[in-house]
């Protein structure tokens, strides 16, 4: 498996990352051999070991339906860069 | 050429939790923008989120009324994705292991019932609100995090009239288990819909458009509807359909394409790692299944079977659980063995008050005692339909029974043959037009004299003796 330039510049704009041709070429090399170290683990045997999706064997951790306070307004916009009244404000998208 | 239609229906439903999907902020509608938030469903860094077990024991319920398969393991994953509604930048949905599958609904339409497979029912968390002004958008987060059901239909629906159908029939389910609001204007039930036309015949499918903006049932038919036109004029003059998302503009009545940048979309689903995955046994699968109640198509078919009334009858008294238990307790106390009568007063007069006040057929409040009550008087004879529809109108406003009503409008309707024999001759005596069109074969000019005397008897006549009088004299005459 090998990763070209051309697919690093679409992960980078995916994640909303700006990098230079200096940045795409190292990553996409460092990448590279991410991917081939991926090709190595790839060759183990799985044969009867059940899939995992998650790193701890735990499961059904759930919360009961009981509320729980929210944040005072001050709180919640203390890092805001911009609101208006009771709103976040953003600059328009519409998609 | 004869085309095919497609369509496949995705509905998102907010469960009634009191509280997110993965914290313990409220759900509750209406409130002051971004005050029901917290680090968890903003998004803040090293907030973690806990699964909400009411929201499970919602899903498992609609999953398995929806005869869906549970599975045995399922997880979260995150869909990733920039919008400012989604202050993670990820949502969390389910992908490749969700809560359930392979299910179906049955649809009753005019021409028989139809099966409408289910593909699958997922759980995920509801986005925020955007409101756009001129040159900047408002977020409020108070929606972000509410749990939904992603219900979605296999590409089993052929027309804009079943697919609304389908719709009025899991709304309904989904009211029976009293799980969500599932009102379209508060947004707690929503609905996009897949649509492809395909050569008659043809086996594989054509290209598809998903239809946005849909805000109520008829909108979904009213811009299938529109979708099959645009499609079918495309195909026949050799223009190919692009696969994209279009919106609904109720105003214009017309699909417009949201011309959406290059590229599919690209959610680079993952596990969510910040929540362990879900096991789900078959005891709890068997609870939940035990805590079901009766739901709409079996109802429909036991009131059929015990009650003796048609699909049709009995499919529009099931639709709402408050009314189909009112109508049962009415049912059960009228005395007749033949309960068509019920169902047509349910489905006539009692439904266009309802109609009228906005309010369901329970709401109207009238005791089952005193409406059968009422039918009695019908049934006997002793006040007309048309009478009996006046007592009832009465007896919402007044909370008085028919009895009481009857008595002091002294509304008792006239049989007596010699009374209306009397004011049947004088009708004669006013209108010889009419009595000569009726002796050369207008049977008009005989309803006409009907009409004549039962006005002059206030309404009180009893129109079918008044018939029998009338035709009596004329004939003998």
């Amino acid at each position: 498996m090998s990763i070209d330039k051309k697919t690093v510049e679409y992960m980078a704009h995916l994640a909303r990352i700006n990098l230079g041709d200096k940045e795409l070429e190292k990553l996409s090399t460092q990448l590279d051999s991410i991917l081939d170290f991926i090709d190595t683990l790839k060759k183990v045997s799985i044969e009867g070991v059940p899939p995992t999706s998650h790193a701890l064997p735990i499961n059904n951790v759930l919360r009961e339906d009981s509320l729980a306070a929210s944040l005072p307004a001050e709180k919640t916009f203390s890092n805001a860069p911009s609101r208006k009244n009771n709103f976040f404000t953003v600059p328009k998208v519409i998609e | 050429m004869s085309y095919e239609v497609v369509i496949g229906l995705e509905v998102h439903l907010q469960l009634k939790t009191r509280t997110k999907a993965f914290c313990g902020c409220s759900t509750e509608f209406g409130a002051e923008p971004n005050s029901q938030v917290c680090p968890v469903c903003l998004g803040f860094p090293g907030s973690l989120p806990v699964f909400n077990l009411t929201a499970l024991d919602y899903g498992i319920k609609v999953a398995l009324a929806l005869n869906c398969t549970i599975q045995e393991h399922t997880k979260f994953d995150r869909k990733n994705y920039f919008y400012p509604d989604l202050p993670k930048a990820y949502q969390i949905s389910q992908y490749d292991l969700p809560l359930s599958k392979n299910g179906h609904i049955d649809v009753e339409l005019k021409q028989g019932p139809k099966r409408v497979g289910i593909t699958r029912v997922h759980m995920e968390e509801d986005a925020g609100k955007l409101i756009h002004q001129d040159d900047y958008s408002c977020v409020d987060y108070n929606r972000t995090g509410i749990p939904l059901l992603e219900i979605v239909s296999e590409p089993d629906i052929r027309s804009p009239e079943e697919a609304y159908q389908y719709l009025v029939t899991l709304k309904s389910i989904i009211a029976y288990l009293d799980v969500s609001d599932c009102d379209m204007e508060k947004g707690s039930l929503r609905c996009d819909a897949n649509i492809s036309l395909r050569p008659a015949g043809q086996i594989e499918l054509g290209t598809k458009t998903e239809l946005k903006n849909l805000n109520s049932f008829k909108a979904v038919k009213d811009a299938l509807n529109f979708e099959i036109m645009r499609q079918t004029q495309a195909l026949d003059g050799g223009v190919k359909i692009l696969q994209e998302t279009r919106l609904w503009d109720e105003k214009v009545q017309q699909t417009i394409s949201m011309r959406t940048k290059e590229g599919a979309q690209d959610y680079r689903y993952f596990p969510e790692p910040d929540l362990p995955e879900i096991k789900i046994t078959q005891e709890k699968i068997n609870e939940v299944k035990s805590s079901l109640p009766e739901l709409p198509h079996e109802k429909m078919l036991r009131f059929t079977k015990e009650y003796g009334l048609s699909v049709y009858d009995a499919g529009i008294l099931v639709y709402s659980k408050a009314d189909a238990s009112y109508a049962e307790e009415c049912m059960k106390a009228y005395f007749s063995k033949d309960k068509k009568a019920v169902a047509n007063w349910f489905n006539g007069a009692l439904l266009s008050e309802a109609n009228a006040r906005n309010s369901s057929l329970s709401g109207l409040k009238v005791a089952a005692a005193n409406l059968i009550e009422l039918i009695g008087y019908v049934d006997r004879e002793e006040i007309s339909n048309l009478t009996a529809k006046v007592v009832l109108t009465e007896m919402i406003d007044t909370k008085k029974t028919a009895g009481t009503i009857i008595k002091e409008k002294s509304l008792i309707q006239i049989s007596d043959t010699g009374a209306l024999d009397k004011i049947a001759r004088q009708i004669i005596e006013e209108n010889p037009k009419s009595v000569a069109d009726f002796k050369t074969g207008k049977n008009n000019a005989l309803m006409f004299l009907v009409g004549q005397v039962m006005r002059k008897s206030g309404g009180k006549a009893n129109p079918k003796v008044v018939q029998e009088v009338l035709k009596g004299r004329l004939t003998n005459a």
